[in-house]
Parts: structure tokens; C-alpha cells; sequence
């Protein structure tokens, strides 16, 4: 009786049952309950999502999604954001474009982070998507505003145009101007990468004027503080706004006219930019200050008592970010005024230098753990910290989700006790039960791991630097920390055993970075054979490995799991298996 | 002026670069490196007013392995004295000679040969500028490798640490916070990534100019970056290192490539590095490129007048 009823309950209801389930984990579970429901789900998800483009390449992905609408795509492991990771590793884009603008003509979104995007991907873009509504460029490179002038020209339907900490070619403001004038579906637009002096300012007012739906507007430095006024008035609609370069003399009628121009947006609730900014302009954005929930001032050069006052303005901030000029007295303040924050950064203004340029300390962050009862997302660089500050922290913030801490110095000790940080941040694994960021510093021995490793059972990232003492700490992690998927180590004693004894685990996971570290090649190459589901990439300058003794450590190691097989792409320093003994998936 | 056999700036042949680095008294070598370290660009066939016997101009990057390299090397002293620096001015004569340099004659032959990178040198008269073949320091694998031999202003930097990200890093290093205290002490620190792109190669690289101090610690690091392009593939050969390189090798590479080291400064113009004291060099350079000889020929008449314009 229930096998006649399961034959006949028609598609298109379970296609539409499982329109609301958006989650791609959710989706990925709807496919593994029967056959039948796999092949109902495949053909009616719409949205994907690969957290590294080599994990999967793009025929199995179109041979089994046959209708995608919006593809998000990871290309280079995160040191590659601290330059860890040399130029010309891979991550190109354009393999995929090449085969989606054949099977997914009606791909209305790409979302890039880390990837290489030439001019020629995106002249595909332009051409090859009809419908084409968002692009985003998560620090991305390879391209110039050529690409974006194509992708301005013929995008008609375009909704988004992020291209945030992307390195472009800055060849020409103009690219803005192929926006035909016909053109009115803007809706954001983020340029604030963009570093040339030169931005067409007739074309950015024509555009910002035509386009009725612009919600997020962040201009990039070369828009002086003079034109913002303008840019304002014509979108007093805009929600997320972020400012060029915000620094001029003062003029007490530029003063009044931008002052006004920001008091009519009313929707306004984040913003962003004032690159230079001089503490005589701050007051303009006071009329949306009490409105804000987010605020980035990072990079921002003002500072006390001018930032205590605008922080103390804005009593709705969910999300802060900051230089360390705020110093601890600002963060005390923070602390007392905003009570809804859930998100705070702060970024060292002078992280090469000797010594500290600013009064900021662990106080702060403790203060803001006193205060502030949402917090849940940390990323704070110090230069000093105490295990009883961190367990203090810990103890107040359970609900932390995400906390990266950067002992600027790196093994810096405990500075009242002298000892190492692990108790610290036993603490915070160990209150804060749904932490699924972690970021070390600070001198650490393998104890820290063992902490991490008995109760960090949800932590899906973290980030290791010059940390631990022997492969006893990875093996901790490793064999320990259940939902890890993105584990990244530097500069730490961790060798081939640990790796070896946990090789099952790294095809649980997304990826794992290892460089200056001491694992041998000889190991690498037995992972290599052993796990064949799993990408073992050496990464070293030095010349081949075969050069040197197998028990010679590599460079660096990138390993992480793929079903399909050795990539193609590979610079002339990455090793990886032989094709032979690989599974190619075509 | 005789015309080489082979097209290069300097207008030597590659036979008559190696036999001058078998010669060994030292004075004939001193005297050889003065004029070598005389040398002016070389744009094939122009007339260099100082030149005696040769009319040595450049020798260009040479994809950084040639033989001849011994040959300039010992008049290459360490440090910053084959540099412009900000206080030795720009009007000296012979600011990178081996004069004021010291004349070190043996340093430069020990070691491996295990390539080159280049040195631009000004003759006060002309103010053309010139490129000549040092040795390069061996720089350490390992962790940290990145810095290799480097000694920056404030202390040692590492790699990718504190991790702060290159858009965050470049934006505060090209404008760097107004401070009451000493402005130009954290002018120094900080970091400056700047595009290398080298003619033929496959893919751009990026270099932090903050790091090296001088010149020569620059060309070290590019020779070591681009070094498997124009040997080839580092594993294909099955050669592991430079170290490796038999002589035959490198006669082969003279041959085909040449190649100078050229910048893109503030205002857009290409010029050839090394005209310019080294701070100043790192104030404005934006993007590097090491570009075949042949398509260097319109930049020396351009970086004169900018020179002259700039004094």
C-alpha cells in the first residue's frame, strides 16, 4: 500500500516541497533519502555552492545539476590572503565560465572569492548569460576595468557589482560609462577596490541617478569628499553607503551641504570607507549615527576622543570594525553604548612597528565582554594578553561563534605570569560550545591542542601560527575536533606522524595548510598513494622535491579532498601525484 | 665600436665576457670593473662619451645566469654602497663605482654561481643608467625564506605575519596614518606589494618592496622568482636548483633572451629601474616589468629627461 502511494505522489509536488529548502545541507540530504528524490532535486536546484573549485570540476557538477541559476566558487586556500600562497598557484575561473556558458545560458549569478578572473572570463560573462544579475569578487585578481567595462556594456539585467578587496587593473575610469543610459536595475555596486585616481564622476552621478533601486553604494578613494554630497542627494534611498577619500579643508558650506545630503538618506544603516579621514568631517554623518548597524572604520585614520564620540553616537551597532586607535578607553565606552553588538574588529594601525603606537590591550576586549551580550564574531590584534583575560572573556561570552586573536609578536607569553596562553584559550574551547572559528597566537604549547581537541567539537576552522611542540598537538586536533573542515598551520613542529596516523580525516575535511613546517616529502608522496581521494599538493620554490632527501620537510602543503582527481593546472612548483595512480573523472 | 656577434647591449660577445673572467691579476680586474661599473645603457649601436676601449653598455638582465657575471662581481661591494642613497646625492660621479665602493676583489668570485641579479649604475655625466651583473647572495629555504638575508629598518619581518590582508597592508603602507610621532619611522615599515610581470612568462608574480633595502637585494629576489621560467620548468630538466647549471646551459640562455628590468612609476611612465635612489625608487614604483631588451630601446631618452626634470 505505502509502495503504491510513494510511485504515485507526483514530482511536482516534491519539486515544490523542496523549493523551500534552501540550505545546501538540507538539499544535500533531501538527495541522499532514495533514488527517485536524488533525481527530483537535481534537477530543481537552483543555487551551488563548491568550497574549493578543485574539489569537483565543472562537467560533474553541470552533468548532475542540470538547471543552476547561481554558482559561488572558492579557489585559493586562505593564506593565500597573507601571500603565503605564490602567484601563479592556480584558482582560475575561467574553465568554468567556459563550460557554464555552454550548459547554464540562464545563470543569473557568480560568486568568486580567491580566484584568478581575466578580462576574457568576464567578456564570457558579458556574453554568454542573458539574465545575468549579480556578480561578486571576493579578493579576486587577473582582471581590469576592460573586463568590467564588457560586463557594464551588456549585462543589462544587472543587479550586483561587488568586486570588494579584489586587486583590478585600474586601467581607466570610464569603464562606468558603458552603462548604457537605458540601463536603471543597479542595486549595488561596490568599487571601493579600486585605486586609481581617475573615476568618471559625471558617469557615477548619471548612474547612481538612474537607478532607483541602488540600495549599496561604496565609492572607492578617488572620489574626493566634495562629490559625495552629490552622489547622496541623487540616492537618498541608499541603505549602505561607503565614502572615498574623506578628507578636505574645512569648509564650513561643504560641511553644511554634505551634513544635509546625509541627514535625507533615511534608510541609511551602514557605512563605510573614510580612507584619511579628518576628524573635521565626522560630525556630518552624526544625523545617522543613532540609525547605524554597521560601521568600518578600518581605515580610518582618527582617533581618541574624536572616536569615542562617534562610537558613543551610534547606539543600534550590531557590527564594528576599527583601527586600534580606539585603544582601551574607546572599547570601554563601545562596551557601555552598544549593547546590541554582535561583531567586532580591530586592526592594528602599525603592526611592523617595535613598539606599541597605541594604549590597546586585552582590557579592551574584556571590557567588551562585560558588555556586550551579543557579541559572537571577535577578530582583535594586540600585542599582550593574559590567560586570565582570556578566561574571562570566555566565561562572559559562551555564545562566541567565531574569535580570532593576533598576539601581534609572535610565541609572546602570558604578560603577568609568563607562561604559555593554553589555558586561555582552554577556556574559550571550552565555554564557548558552539565556537566554529578559532585563530591562535601567542606561545603555545601541545597542550592548547589537547584543549582544543577534547572540547572544540563544532569548530569548523582554525588557524594555527607558530605554535605546539611536537605532532602530538596536530594529532590532538585532528583526531578530536569532529566538524573540522579548514584547518590551516604555519610555522609550527607538527611532522609525518600525526598526518599519517590521521590521513581517514583529512577526506572529512575541506582542506589542510601546512607550510614551514615538518612534514617530509616522503610522506607526502605515501599520502599521495594511499589516499586517493584526496589532492597532496607540495608547494616549494626550492626546485623539485626529488632534489633533495625524502626526509627533506617540504615548503608548504596544501591537501584537500577532490573528486576530480590531480588538477591540470599546475605551476612548475607544485608536485603532486602521478595521473597514473589517480582516478580521473573526466 | 665593434659589433657583437651576439645582439646585446653590451656589445660584447658571450666569448669575450667569459674570456674576461678567466683573467686574474686583480688590477686587470679592477680596471676592468671600472669600466664595467662605467657602463651605460646600451642601446645597441649608441655612443657612450665616456666609453675607452669598449663601448660596453648595458648587460642586461640575461634571464640572471651568465657566465660573465664573475666579472663584474667583486666590484660589487655588499650593503647599501652600490646604491643610491638618499644622502650620497645625484650628482657624484661614478656613485656606484668600485671607487667609492672599496675594492673587494675576491668576494665576488666565491661561491656557487648559481646566477644573477642586476645593478643599475648612474654615471654622473650622462645620467643614463646602466645595468650590471652581480652575484647573488645565496638566500635560505626554509621558514621564513621569504626574508632570505634581508634586515629590514624596524625588525625581522615574516612572511604573511601579522596576518593582515594585501588590500589592507597596501592601503596603509601608500598613505600611512599622520601621527604626532616620528611620520617617516613608520614609513619604513609596513609593506608595498608591487606586480612583477616578465616578458614570456606565464603568470604575473608579486613582490613587497618594503623588504629589500637595496637594488641588489631586489634583483636577488626577482632572479629567484622568474629563474624556472627561463631555465624551464625546475623539475623538467631534471636539474633541482641553479646550482646545477652546467655551463653549456647558460651560454644556451644568453643566446636567446635578454632582458631588462623596467618600472611603471606614479605618473605611468615606464622607466628603467635603478635611475633613482632606492627610496625614492620604492616611493614611486607601482608595477615592475622585466621586458625583452628589444622593447626597452624608447625608455633611456625618457628616463634622462625625468631625471633632469625631477632635478
Amino acid at each position: 500500500m505505502q509502495k503504491k502511494m510513494a510511485y504515485s505522489f507526483p514530482d511536482e509536488v516534491l519539486e515544490h516541497v523542496f523549493s523551500f529548502i534552501q540550505s545546501d545541507k538540507d538539499r544535500n540530504a533531501v538527495s541522499m533519502v532514495c533514488k527517485s528524490w536524488y533525481d527530483i532535486e537535481r534537477w530543481c536546484r537552483r543555487k551551488i555552492f563548491v568550497g574549493n573549485c578543485y574539489a569537483v570540476n565543472p562537467r560533474i557538477v553541470i552533468r548532475r545539476f542540470p538547471e543552476v541559476r547561481s554558482i559561488e566558487l572558492k579557489g585559493k586556500p586562505h593564506f593565500a590572503d597573507f601571500n603565503l600562497v605564490p602567484d601563479g598557484w592556480g584558482g582560475y575561473v575561467f574553465p568554468w565560465i567556459l563550460e557554464m556558458a555552454r550548459a547554464y545560458p540562464w545563470l543569473e549569478e557568480i560568486r568568486l572569492k580567491r580566484m584568478v578572473v581575466t578580462d576574457e572570463s568576464l567578456e564570457l560573462i558579458a556574453k554568454s548569460f542573458k539574465n545575468f544579475k549579480v556578480l561578486v569578487l571576493f579578493s579576486c585578481e587577473g582582471f581590469s576595468t576592460d573586463g568590467l567595462a564588457a560586463i557594464a556594456a551588456s549585462c543589462k539585467n544587472l543587479r550586483e557589482l561587488d568586486l570588494r578587496d579584489s586587486e583590478v587593473d585600474d586601467l581607466s575610469g570610464h569603464w562606468l560609462s558603458h552603462f548604457p543610459e537605458t540601463y536603471t536595475s543597479l542595486v549595488s555596486l561596490n568599487i571601493s577596490c579600486l585605486g586609481s585616481d581617475e573615476v568618471s564622476f559625471s558617469a557615477l552621478e548619471r548612474l547612481v541617478g538612474r537607478c532607483p533601486n541602488l540600495r549599496t553604494l561604496l565609492l572607492n578613494r578617488a572620489v574626493p569628499l566634495d562629490k559625495i554630497a552629490n552622489i547622496l542627494r541623487r540616492a537618498p534611498q541608499l541603505v549602505e553607503f561607503g565614502t572615498g577619500t574623506y578628507t578636505a579643508e574645512l569648509r564650513p558650506d561643504v560641511f553644511s551641504y554634505l551634513a544635509g545630503a546625509f541627514s535625507s538618506c533615511k534608510e541609511l544603516r551602514s557605512l563605510s570607507g573614510f580612507w584619511e579621514a579628518v576628524p573635521a568631517y565626522i560630525p556630518a554623518i552624526y544625523s545617522v549615527c543613532s540609525r547605524l548597524t554597521s560601521l568600518n572604520l578600518s581605515f580610518a585614520t582618527i582617533q581618541n576622543p574624536d572616536l569615542i564620540k562617534l562610537v558613543s553616537l551610534c547606539p543600534s551597532l550590531q557590527r564594528l570594525l576599527v583601527l586600534d586607535y580606539i585603544e582601551d578607553s574607546g572599547l570601554e565606552a563601545l562596551a557601555s553604548s552598544c549593547k546590541d553588538l554582535q561583531e567586532l574588529r580591530v586592526f592594528p594601525s602599525d603592526p611592523f612597528g617595535v613598539e606599541p603606537n597605541v594604549s590597546l590591550t586585552e582590557q579592551g576586549l574584556v571590557a567588551i565582554s562585560w558588555g556586550c551580550p551579543k557579541l559572537e564574531s571577535v577578530l582583535y590584534f594586540c600585542r599582550q594578553m593574559s590567560n586570565a583575560a582570556l578566561v574571562t572573556i570566555a566565561q562572559n561570552r559562551p555564545n562566541l561563534t567565531r574569535f580570532r586573536l593576533c598576539i601581534i609578536d609572535p610565541k609572546t607569553v602570558d604578560y603577568l605570569t609568563h607562561e604559555p596562553l593554553d589555558v586561555g584559550f582552554g577556556a574559550i574551547v571550552e565555554h564557548c560550545k558552539d565556537l566554529r572559528r578559532l585563530s591562535l597566537s601567542g606561545l603555545l604549547t601541545d597542550r592548547v591542542f589537547d584543549y582544543i581537541g577534547t572540547y572544540a567539537k563544532k569548530l569548523e576552522m582554525l588557524s594555527v601560527a607558530f605554535a605546539g611542540d611536537s605532532d602530538l598537538g596536530l594529532h590532538h586536533v585532528l583526531s578530536g575536533c569532529e566538524s573540522l573542515r579548514k584547518l590551516e598551520i604555519r610555522d609550527c613542529p607538527f611532522g609525518d606522524k600525526a598526518l599519517l596516523a590521521n590521513a581517514a580525516k583529512l577526506e572529512t575535511m575541506r582542506s589542510l595548510w601546512m607550510s614551514s613546517c615538518s612534514v617530509s616529502f616522503g610522506a607526502c608522496k605515501l599520502l599521495g598513494q594511499k589516499m586517493p581521494r584526496l589532492n597532496v599538493e607540495v608547494i616549494d620554490e626550492r626546485g623539485h622535491p626529488d632534489s633533495r632527501p625524502e626526509s627533506c620537510p617540504v615548503d608548504k602543503l596544501y591537501i584537500y579532498r577532490s573528486v576530480a582527481g590531480p588538477r591540470v593546472d599546475m605551476p612548475p612548483f607544485v608536485w603532486t601525484k602521478d595521473e597514473d595512480s589517480s582516478l580521473r573523472l573526466s | 665600436m665593434s659589433k657583437p656577434i651576439e645582439h646585446d647591449y653590451i656589445g660584447l660577445s658571450v666569448q669575450q665576457l667569459l674570456s674576461m673572467e678567466s683573467s686574474d691579476s686583480n688590477n686587470k680586474k679592477n680596471g676592468l670593473h671600472l669600466k664595467a661599473t662605467e657602463l651605460r645603457l646600451g642601446l645597441p649601436g649608441s655612443e657612450s662619451p665616456q666609453s675607452e676601449d669598449h663601448d660596453h653598455n648595458v648587460l642586461s638582465l640575461k634571464s640572471f645566469v651568465s657566465g660573465a657575471k664573475r666579472v663584474f662581481s667583486d666590484a660589487l661591494d655588499g650593503g647599501g654602497k652600490w646604491v643610491f642613497s638618499g644622502g650620497s646625492g645625484g650628482g657624484s660621479e661614478g656613485l656606484f663605482s668600485p671607487r667609492s665602493g672599496g675594492n673587494n676583489g675576491g668576494n665576488g668570485l666565491s661561491g656557487s654561481d648559481s646566477g644573477l641579479g642586476s645593478l643599475v649604475l648612474k654615471d654622473g655625466a650622462a645620467t643614463k643608467p646602466v645595468l650590471v651583473q652581480e652575484k647573488k647572495p645565496q638566500v635560505a629555504g626554509g621558514s621564513g625564506h621569504g626574508t632570505g638575508n634581508i634586515a629590514p629598518a624596524s625588525k625581522a619581518q615574516v612572511v604573511g605575519w601579522p596576518p593582515i590582508r594585501s588590500f589592507r597592508k597596501n592601503t596603509m603602507a601608500s598613505h600611512p596614518p599622520k601621527d604626532d610621532d616620528d611620520a617617516e619611522a613608520k614609513l619604513g615599515a609596513g609593506c608595498l606589494y608591487v606586480k612583477v610581470s616578465m616578458d614570456g612568462a606565464p603568470y604575473l608574480r608579486k613582490v613587497d618592496l618594503k623588504i629589500y633595502g637595496s637594488y641588489k637585494e631586489l634583483y636577488s629576489a626577482l632572479e629567484k622568482m622568474f629563474s624556472c621560467f627561463t631555465i624551464g620548468q625546475c623539475g623538467s630538466h631534471g636539474v633541482s636548483s641553479r646550482d646545477g647549471l652546467s655551463e653549456s646551459r647558460l651560454i644556451d640562455l644568453l643566446h636567446g633572451s635578454e632582458y631588462v628590468l623596467t618600472y611603471e612609476d606614479k605618473d605611468g611612465d615606464w622607466m628603467l629601474v635603478g635611475d633613482v635612489p632606492w627610496q625614492i625608487f620604492t616611493d614611486s614604483c607601482k608595477r615592475l616589468r622585466i621586458m625583452k631588451s628589444s622593447e626597452a630601446i624608447g625608455l633611456a631618452p625618457r628616463a634622462i629627461e625625468k631625471c633632469k626634470n625631477r632635478s
